[in-house]
């Protein structure tokens, strides 16, 4: 089934989301949608599965001029989409999720048998592995996603959207999931494949095409190069590749001796792990998501209920403190969800750039916040760090994903501290704002601070890290430098010695 | 300034709007239950003319009842008209201060639910050093509200004690507690220290005078400066909540408990802190009501406000002004509702059936969006605000 669009326009307001957008996807071809955040991406395939509806345009199936009003009518031509965010209910199991919405029903009764057939014999096809009676929450991200490629193809989708599918997914899930999409093209399916990380697309599309601002500013081919791929997509020239700067190290800033960090039912999450920082140096934590990467990075400011082992910073001891005092005593800590731990969206940005110190003078001044101050400290950090606002005032929440980052950092950063933690810094960012975080990190190893790097993405521990510590299962399975070939570092993180 | 005007009127336009709809169509309720008002229904003139009557009766009544009374002030002084604006400032007044002590939890993240239990036990505090001791006013009456904040206060801390401890749930602990106040009172009621002597019903000694708050406008009205207390402490809690550290605290756990957490600050203080201060705020709010309205610990001095103090809260959507607008709207509906009944004959529960509207509107803002078409401006907002090139 072939999938064309002609003349797409999409205003918001003032705001033009989509400019007469052309773009066509044949039978059996992979086309990737390449773009920053908030190119118009979503909101183009939004309208093409009747979540929203266009100002002007046509779509066409098979040559034929269709309507698409809703995501029902989107189904019934044959277009199918997965979300960036999973529209699952997570305490029910895979084969109720699947026949949401089409209920089969015999006298008043739930028949889940005919749904359980169906999936067994698309999980089989396409050895997706899924049992239709495991309950939703309980299963991997990606074997999730996998349920919603399945709830489009149970209803015989012919082209499919997937909406920044990657973005949730380990390097592995990534790599399982590029591999199901070939599979899907050679059983004659259509694939629109929506991202913004490059190597990806040159993996697997067929045709690229690159959105920016709301236009298609051209299409390609997996031949062109990721800087190619770059440029085309911020509109100016990028530089890929971090400029990692030789490390000059001097003492020992973070040592962590037989760290073992306890869940609520007194399993251990890490285990007897140790390790250590030097001032100037960038340690990369690499594994794949889950293996305690979160856990250890909480510990280290006391976020950890129960903790036992040492965590000395420039040879005082951390573990007993509370987690003011532990950031106080010289930790920036960038956390892993902005949007859940990093701000507080509801507060303005002024406010969400004194969060950890509004106790501390010279914010506070005799139990009362220092408003001047906050004012202008918030003017200077969203200089300094390029947050693209209309003012102070406005809420965190009413930032694009990079522009968060950019005040978390900016809040953690400007604070005098010896051990900067980052967890996760760049996941779901653009490409610019990839470039600005990286650059940002290594301007703070050459001040001379230690720096921890949790990351599952291989190319920024690559990029930054002077040595790269594996994590599997809550124990470092080794410490190498970045010469490790990506073969081996894939096997160690797979639990591999 | 203009920043902090635009969210004034954020804060206040749909409550407004919600008020003027939900007086509407109170008034077509009062009309329409009205037994003269139906007998007319064979006439549509006769119909239409008595309905409208009714309801311009009514709203002059609510008027008349709850800020201004002609007929009061003929053949006295044109002052004595303002009668039912003081026995309005009067309902208010215990409200503002039971109300803040729900709208501060709020801000928190925290439902307190037992304002009602808290309101007792500041009552009980401030009656039992108003009826016992004799100082000179300007130590008692201190002394007394002191003593009420303080068992409050504790009463109100207890509960964030036990969530910050055990994770008890507030609203549940809350319940409870309210329940074993007003038992505790009317216990409390027969034991030889409270019983007012030579009297067998659950009644305490009058405050002595010392202890009574003064009534600054004459012994006429029954306004006291109890409203004063009040207006401070409402002032308090805005500042506590928008300039101090400990209230930037407050609303940042109530914000996002975890992105607090992150950064440092302690929610189990912040648990404990607010309900402590909570407990405080209504407990004042007993205080003030025996110190200068009841003047004696009886076992309904809780009365409902302690609930309605949640629905005062709401009102006000959780701020300290709205919450301050919502109480002497309360005051006011409560005061009027005596006059309603006696001047159109409109019975006290359909009064109640439009306080319980506004609230409903209030309370369901997309349907007064709807209603008035009014346009939301925080939905635009976040599409300018995204994309990382501008």
């Amino acid at each position: 089934m072939s999938l064309e669009l002609k003349g797409i326009s999409k205003s918001f307001g003032s705001l033009v989301a989509n400019e007469s957008i052309d773009l066509k996807v044949d039978t059996g071809e992979i086309l990737a949608i390449l773009g920053e955040n908030g190119a118009g991406k979503s909101t183009l395939m939004n309208i093409v599965y009747g979540l929203l509806q266009s100002d002007s345009g046509e779509i066409y199936v098979d040559g034929k001029v269709v309507k698409i009003n809703s995501p029902a009518d989107a189904l019934s031509v044959g277009i199918g989409m997965v979300h960036q965010h999973f529209m699952l209910i997570p305490v029910f199991t895979v084969a109720e999720n699947i026949i949401l919405g089409h209920e089969d029903v015999h006298r008043g009764r739930l028949t889940l048998h005919e749904a359980k057939v169906k999936i067994k014999k698309i999980s089989d096809d396409f050895k997706f592995e899924i049992d239709p009676d495991a309950i939703v929450e309980e299963l991997p991200v990606g074997i999730q996603q996998r349920v919603e490629i399945i709830r489009a193809l149970i209803y015989d989708a012919k082209v499919l959207i997937l909406d920044e599918p990657t973005a949730v997914l380990t390097p592995q899930e990534t790599d399982e999931l590029l591999n199901i999409m070939r599979t899907l093209k050679s059983k004659g399916t259509s694939i629109i494949f929506i991202t913004h990380k490059l190597r990806e697309v040159k993996a697997v599309a067929d045709r690229i095409s690159v959105i920016r601002r709301g236009k298609v500013v051209g299409t390609t081919s997996p031949t062109a190069t990721q800087e190619e791929l770059a440029s085309m997509m911020v509109g100016h020239e990028v530089d890929l590749t971090a400029r990692k700067s030789a490390s000059t190290t001097g003492r020992k800033i973070l040592e962590v001796t037989n760290l073992n960090v306890f869940d609520g039912l007194g399993r251990k999450i890490i285990k007897d792990l140790s390790l250590e920082i030097k001032a100037g140096e960038i340690l990369a934590i690499a594994g794949v998501q889950g293996n305690g990467q979160s856990e250890l990075a909480r510990a280290l400011i006391n976020l950890e209920d129960h903790v036992t082992g040492s965590i000395k910073l420039d040879s005082e001891e951390i573990v007993g403190k509370s987690v003011h005092e532990a950031l106080q005593s010289g930790i920036a800590y960038v956390p892993e969800s902005r949007e859940l731990d990093g701000l507080i969206g509801s507060f303005s940005i002024a406010e969400n750039l004194i969060l950890d110190v509004h106790s501390v003078s010279p914010v506070s001044k005799n139990g009362q916040l220092n408003i001047n101050y906050v004012n202008n400290n918030a003017d200077k950090l969203i200089k300094e760090f390029d947050v693209r606002t209309q003012s102070i005032f406005d809420t965190a929440s009413s930032l694009s994903g990079g522009n968060k980052q950019k005040v978390v950092l900016a809040r953690e950063l400007s604070r005098s501290v010896k051990l900067v933690i980052v967890s996760q810094p760049t996941r779901g960012l653009d490409v610019g704002s990839i470039e600005f975080v990286h650059e940002r990190l290594i301007a703070e190893k050459d001040s001379g601070r230690a720096v921890l790097l949790i990351s599952s993405e291989l190319d920024e521990v690559y990029g930054l890290a002077d040595r790269i510590a594996v994590i599997y299962k809550g124990e470092i399975l080794g410490v190498t430098d970045s010469s490790i070939s990506r073969e081996k570092l894939g096997l160690m993180m797979a639990g591999v010695k | 300034m203009l920043r902090q005007l635009k969210k004034i009127k954020n804060v206040t336009q749909l409550p407004f709007l919600a008020f003027i709809f939900a007086f509407l169509i109170g008034g077509i309720i009062i009309a329409l239950t009205d037994s003269e008002v139906m007998s007319n229904l064979n006439s549509p003139r006769k119909f239409l003319t008595s309905f409208l009557a009714k309801i311009g009766n009514s709203f002059l009544a609510i008027f008349q009842g709850s800020i201004y009374d002609v007929n009061l002030a003929r053949g006295e002084s044109f002052f004595k008209g303002f009668y039912p604006l003081s026995d309005t400032v009067v309902n208010a007044t215990p409200l503002i201060l039971a109300g803040l002590a729900v709208s501060l939890a709020f801000k928190s993240g925290l439902f307190n639910i037992g304002a009602q239990g808290q309101f007792i036990f500041g009552a009980i505090g401030a009656s039992y050093i108003g009826f016992n001791f004799e100082f000179p006013s300007l130590i008692h009456i201190p002394l007394a509200l002191t003593a009420g904040i303080i068992c409050a206060g504790i009463y109100g801390g207890f509960v964030g004690f036990l969530k910050a401890k055990t994770g008890a749930h507030e609203v549940i602990v809350t319940i409870m507690l309210n329940y074993i106040a007003a038992f505790f009172l009317l216990w409390l009621l027969k034991t030889e220290t409270f019983l007012r002597p030579g009297n067998i019903n659950p009644i305490a000694p009058e405050v002595k005078e010392s202890a009574q708050l003064p009534l600054f406008l004459g012994e006429d009205l029954r306004i006291h400066a109890g409203i004063f207390i009040a207006l401070i402490t409402a002032i308090f809690v805005w500042w506590l909540l928008n300039k101090s550290t400990l209230g930037f605290k407050f609303r940042a756990v109530g914000a996002n408990a975890n992105a607090a957490k992150t950064a440092g600050i302690s929610t189990s203080f912040v648990t404990f802190s607010t309900m402590f201060i909570c407990g405080a705020l209504a407990g004042l709010g007993g205080a003030v009501h025996v110190l200068g309205t009841n003047h004696a610990l009886g076992a309904d001095i809780g009365g409902s406000y302690g609930f309605d103090a949640i629905t005062v809260a709401l009102l006000g959507r959780a701020s300290v002004l709205g919450t301050v607008l919502a109480a002497f709207l309360f005051g006011a509906l409560q005061t009027s509702g005596l006059n309603l009944l006696s001047v159109t004959g409109t019975p006290f529960e359909i009064v109640q059936v439009i306080q319980a509207l506004i609230v409903l509107f209030i309370a369901t803002p997309a349907l007064i969006k709807f209603i008035f078409r009014v346009k939301s401006e925080t939905a635009e907002k976040t599409i300018t605000a995204k994309g990382w090139n501008g």
